[in-house]
């Protein structure tokens, strides 16, 4: 062996020599290293290479250890052992050789025995220790080729714990008159401060001087530094806008020295990280974009290049225009340039066309209009990567009209899919959107049935929890309740009928859960029939333990009391705990065995929910630790609060996605379930939607219609007859572009709102029956045009202000706005004069305006609502415009939301000829709902003709039933803990104001009367209730710009329906 | 920011690995694999991106040599399949018409330019010039500060 070993060492000059020179490789061949990989290249079989690396390995350890092996032959030694560690055999003998190579070899040595550790040891490898005093030395060396090595085995690979060690030596290299030294320290640095972010915090002023450093490439540099800190706080950098800015012209106009150019682009690099810096910057803060529209316009007019690099800068400046505040001409541009990424026939930038398109359509629904053929297309891609990311596309333009087509095709891909990740991904997708617009119950059913098959046990545990809940509580009318329910037990039933062997556990737990709730609803199901099926589950051997525990819980408890359980359940008895006293001797034995196997006991399912809910109490509260000591106290609220919790995106289609990865998604349930509920019964009953519908753009219809009107972009053929397939495609596009267009005439004046299907199922009347567009823009839905007689008489909701219209300051601050009044007919009592029939009690407060009900030839009804401090009365004028008297007035009032009580029975009497007649009730809310609405139908006679009736109903914002809540920090602090119904939202800030927070929070004081209890510094805690005394607690925080508010409650829904009047609040602000 | 770059051959054996923030040798080994499975799976005319857990995968084909990157969730594709090539220059430039043995029998070389070119999953220099002269600084590895202080200045 030693024979070999002196080979080598003659040959050693030779290689030296020539491995000074870049481009050899012919000399290798003849070395150590090049024998031994010609001696793995000639091997056939694994098992030879084995043996041969083995051997090689000994051979290596025995020369390491030998005290004569000399520093030369040590690093030639070290690369075979590098290349052994690469083929996948471990080498760990040679690790502390190498870090001796780094402590005492030659520069060159060193070289080889830094690149050796750092393939070597990971960043917690004890032997990293010895490596820090190399470090020191070579950071003081005068050779600055051990400089940079230092470096560069710092940035790559150091102890955390060591950090300080060096730090004074790595920052004394900012100054170093080269610049590779000091571009090298920077990124050290940078690299720090991504590990150990509070260990570089005094030297933030030493990054500015990196950032003005002559050297454009240690600038570069420095921005990555900056990126993240102005990731973390927007705010504290807005000042060097104006610096980024100039940096960005100076390097697009090609200022910098043609070394850094890349293929005849100026620094392309450098642009990009100056473009999502700029983006950060300017999101949410109109003034600061304003400095940059300029440069992001000559950056979008110089990319013209056609290279990738040009796409890469436009991709970047195309994300950055659509993310600042608005500016019509550059998003006009910008879309353009998404036209150009989608249109094109490279795959690379087809691609990332959807992306940018995934990115920006919830604001600019057009553009996936426009672009809809070559949607379609990529829809039916070969490369099942563009397909995903079409299909993620399509989940963000999901409405309740077009969701059956997305779903299917969402799971028509999870049907071929492989990868468990995007399976995950998928499959929670599909659920909220099927939760979220389902159009009837077998459909859903259906989808969640699939859902459940092809997520297996891989998906998240909340798709099947949160399944369940819905089920279980229910949703408007206990009559679809039932139908839902029976539906899941018929096709439960045929399931298990079929093959149940072939379903995943988690299927066959919800199964067994339907099954042992629900079957009896299902009359003529034998009880038998059920438990045989249960009782072969059983019996299967794949089944898991933790499934057979549940299921045998069902079946006892379906086989307690087949009577009890046939009755049609009242709507809250699924909430609570069944009494079951008796135990059924025969199952015993599976529990006892279940529970030997270590399978969990079995609990009661509101004792898991409780459960459930103690777990999201404990790991998202933010008062848990602070309140009520202190709530401005340190870094644990901060970590702790709502804000870094929620995803703080724009689109709220990507933060749902993202609380599905972080798991904790309580608030997607709460606030999406009875959307689900009433969405589906809404597009069936009203007939009025379809109308709404017909107002939506024409574009809409068909798309040939479309290429017409919208001429250059279309690449639809308008007018040559299509082709069989062509038209198969269109009619996808129309059925998976259906219900886009109506808020597209919104998308350039701003952003629109960022979750607004959550507030679909409160909107009752036809007006607002196409949700979405509703909340963006209600001049793009007509008003209705009802053939009924009556006329929907309900306080304009764009307008919240001026519902309310009185004299008492301390419930109303700003009545300058008055809404129009909504039907300007010839309305003989003026409002005036009816609002002098308010009842004496009544007079001194604020009522809103009096708006006409329903008016027949005979009987005009008008209505308003007055609030109290402890109560909302609705009064009601009957205004008799005939000349004879009326007789037997009734009034019935009824909604689903509200609880009314009548003062006077409902009886009104008579009203005399061309005279008013006055009827009070008191409003309380039975279930929170943005909008709540009151049906009612008149009633009377005269002396002589027979009866008559008319309808008529009543809307009113939930924001009249919000009273302040007065109370302690203290109290707040309890209180919040015991509230299980949250949601999360970033609102936008009132920034035009020295304080931003106090301002915004003044504002929602004053428009929704809630209580402000305190503001400690970012952050601010709001009490409210809703009628009667029904809490909602508020807290706010500053986070990069916007208010991220978390409300929490003990009422459903109100958390859900409070938020949506803040955001009213502070956008009209 | 990068968060590894592997270069592998057709036949799947691994000719370089780059981790940028730490990975356990387990983690390694699983990443390893499964990116020789995605990536050598692929038809000719798909794109060269991928998704892998939460990671962006970029990768491109240079002759039998795959080269394939791991990015974080906002980093740009385009930009990295341009680093991928931008490495393939250097590459290139230092050992004149590069070949996969090039990179077998001079892997360390390899990673020297890695090196000089990227930095903690960063690009630290653009430029082809001053990589290669950077490498050749190091491959002779005479000068010292002092020399260089008494150079004059430019």
């Amino acid at each position: 062996m030693s024979d070999v070993v002196e080979k080598t060492l003659t040959a050693l000059p030779g290689l030296l020599s020539l491995d000074s020179q870049p481009g050899s490789n012919k000399l290798s061949s003849s070395s150590k290293l090049g024998n031994l990989i010609r001696g793995i290249t000639e091997l056939t079989s694994k098992h030879e290479e084995e043996k041969l690396i083995q051997r090689e390995l000994t051979s290596i350890k025995e020369q390491v250890s030998s005290p004569n092996t000399s520093m030369r032959q040590m690093k030639e030694l070290m690369v075979r052992a590098i290349y052994c560690e690469m083929l996948g055999y471990e080498a760990s003998f040679s690790y502390i050789h190498a870090i001796k190579l780094a402590q005492q070899g030659t520069a060159r040595e060193k070289r080889v025995g830094y690149l050796a550790v750092s393939l070597f040891l990971n960043e917690s490898h004890e032997l990293l220790l010895l490596l820090v005093n190399t470090v020191l030395k070579d950071l003081q060396s005068t050779n600055l080729i051990e400089v940079c090595m230092a470096l560069t085995v710092v940035g790559q690979i150091f102890p955390k714990d060591m950090i300080p060690a060096i730090l004074p030596l790595v920052e004394e290299k900012l100054n170093h008159p080269k610049e590779i030294i000091r571009r090298k320290a920077v990124l050290a640095l940078y690299k720090f401060y991504l590990i150990a972010p509070n260990q570089v915090q005094h030297i933030h002023n030493k990054f500015r001087k990196a950032l003005c450093d002559k050297d454009p490439g240690v600038m570069t540099a420095s921005l990555h530094i900056y990126l993240q800190l102005i990731e973390e706080n927007p705010e504290g950098y807005k000042d060097l806008t104006t610096s980024f800015v100039t940096i960005l012209k100076q390097v697009v106009g090609g200022k910098l020295p043609m070394d850094f150019n890349y293929h005849s682009v100026p620094a392309p690099w450098l642009q990009i990280q100056l473009l999502r810096i700029l983006c950060l910057l300017g999101k949410n803060d109109q003034s600061t974009s304003e400095i940059m529209y300029e440069v992001l316009d000559e950056s979008l007019r110089r990319a013209e290049i056609n290279h990738n690099i040009t796409y890469a800068i436009l991709f970047e400046c195309v994300k950055c225009i659509y993310t600042i505040h608005p500016k019509s001409e550059l998003l006009e541009k910008a879309a353009k340039c998404i036209g150009n990424f989608v249109l094109s026939p490279k795959i690379n930038l087809k691609y990332l066309g959807l992306k940018a398109l995934t990115y920006v359509v919830q604001q600019d629904p057009k553009l996936a209009l426009q672009h809809q053929m070559t949607i379609i297309e990529c829809l039916d891609h070969p490369d099942l990567i563009i397909k995903r990311e079409t299909l993620e596309l399509l989940f963000r333009i999901t409405n309740a009209q077009n969701v059956t087509v997305i779903v299917d095709k969402m799971l028509e891909f999870l049907r071929i899919n492989k990868d468990d990740y995007t399976t995950i991904d998928l499959v929670g997708k599909v659920a909220e959107l099927a939760e979220k617009y389902a159009p009837d119950n077998e459909w859903f059913i259906e989808t969640m049935s699939t859902v459940f098959s092809v997520g297996g046990d891989t998906m998240q545990p909340d798709i099947p929890n949160s399944f369940l809940k819905l089920l279980s509580e229910g949703f408007d009318s206990v009559e679809e309740d039932r139908k839902l329910r029976l539906f899941a037990v018929d096709s439960y039933v045929s399931l298990l009928q079929g093959e149940p062997g072939k379903l995943p556990q988690r299927f066959l737990q919800v199964i067994s859960w339907v099954l042992g709730e629900y079957s009896c609803l299902r009359a003529d199901l034998e009880v038998d029939t059920v438990l045989r099926l249960l009782a072969k589950l059983l019996d299967m051997k794949t089944t898991s333990s933790e499934t057979k525990s549940w299921r045998a819980q069902e079946l006892q408890h379906l086989s307690q009391d087949p009577e009890l359980r046939a009755r049609v359940l009242p709507r809250h008895t699924g909430l609570e705990p069944l009494e079951v006293d008796s135990s059924l001797s025969f199952l015993d034995g599976f529990v006892s065995e279940a529970l030997a196997a270590g399978a969990a006991p079995y609990k009661p399912r509101h004792q898991r929910q409780e459960e459930l809910a103690q777990a999201k109490a404990l790991s998202l509260e933010p008062y848990g630790l602070s309140l009520p000591l202190s709530m401005s106290s340190c870094s644990i609220t901060d970590r702790q609060s709502p804000t870094l919790l929620s995803i703080s995106s724009g689109l709220s289609g990507n933060s749902n996605d993202l609380s599905h990865k972080g798991g904790s998604s309580s608030l997607r349930l709460d606030g999406v379930k009875r959307v689900w509920g009433r969405e589906g019964y809404l597009a069936q009953r009203e007939p009025a939607e379809e109308s709404a519908h017909v107002e939506v753009p024409s574009a809409l219809r068909s798309p040939s219609q479309q290429g017409g009107a919208d001429g250059s972009h279309s690449q639809t053929p308008t007018q040559t007859p299509t082709p069989e397939p062509e038209l198969e495609k269109q009619q996808l596009a129309s059925s998976l572009f259906v219900g886009l267009g109506s808020h597209s005439s919104v998308c350039l004046m701003g952003k629109s709102e960022p979750t607004p299907q959550r507030f679909r199922r409160k909107a009752r009347s036809p007006a607002s029956s196409s949700g979405a567009s509703e909340n963006i823009s209600h001049s793009l839905v007509s008003p209705p045009i009802t053939g009924l007689a009556a006329a929907n008489g309900s306080c304009d909701e764009e307008l919240p202000d001026s519902d309310v219209k009185g004299s008492s300051p301390s419930l109303i601050g700003d009545d300058a706005l008055v809404a129009a009044d909504p039907a300007p007919r010839e309305e003989p009592p003026k409002d005036l004069l009816l609002s002098s029939y308010l009842p004496a009690e009544l007079s001194g407060l604020s009522h809103s305006e009096i708006t006409p009900l329903s008016s027949d030839q005979s009987l005009d009804l008008s209505a308003c609502h007055v609030q109290k401090e402890g109560d909302l009365v609705l009064v009601v004028f009957i205004y008799n415009s005939s000349d004879s008297d009326v007789q037997q007035i009734l009034l019935q009032l009824d909604s689903e939301e509200l609880e009314v009580s009548c003062e006077c029975d409902g009886a009104v009497g008579g009203a005399r000829g061309h005279s008013v007649a006055v009827c009070q009730y008191s409003l309380s809310v039975k279930r929170p709902s943005v909008h709540v609405e009151l049906v009612g139908t008149v009633s009377y006679q005269f002396p002589a003709g027979t009866p008559q009736s008319g309808q008529f109903s009543y809307k009113l914002p939930l924001s009249s039933f919000i009273r302040p809540l007065t109370l302690s920090t203290e109290e707040y602090g309890t209180m919040w803990l015991d509230f299980s119904h949250d949601t999360k939202q970033n609102l936008t800030l009132i920034s035009d104001d020295p304080e931003p927070l106090a301002a915004s929070l003044s504002v929602l004081k004053k428009k929704l009367q809630l209580h402000v209890v305190e503001i400690i510094g970012m952050e601010g805690i709001v009490a409210c209730r809703l009628l009667q005394d029904q809490p909602c607690l508020m807290h706010c925080r500053l986070h990069a710009g916007t208010l991220a508010v978390w409300l929490r409650s003990p009422v459903p829904d109100l958390p859900d329906c409070l938020m949506y009047f803040c955001q009213r609040a502070l956008q009209e602000h | 920011m990068m968060r590894f770059l592997l270069l592998f051959s057709r036949q799947g054996k691994l000719r370089l690995q780059k981790w940028f923030t730490p990975v356990s040798d387990r983690e390694k080994k699983k990443v390893i694999r499964d990116m020789m499975l995605l990536v050598l799976a692929r038809q000719p005319r798909s794109c060269n991106f991928l998704h892998w857990r939460d990671l962006k995968i970029v990768y491109k084909r240079y002759a039998s040599l795959y080269f394939c990157s791991g990015l974080e969730n906002n980093d740009n594709e385009l930009l990295a399949l341009e680093v991928l090539h931008r490495y393939v220059e250097l590459l290139d430039k230092y050992f004149g018409n590069v070949c996969e043995l090039d990179l077998i029998f001079n892997f360390e070389k390899a990673y020297y330019i890695l090196d000089e070119f990227l930095m903690g999953g960063e690009v630290l220099e653009t430029s082809k010039v001053a990589v290669s002269d950077s490498m050749e600084e190091a491959d002779t590895l005479q000068e010292t500060m002092e020399e260089y202080m008494s150079k004059p200045t430019y």
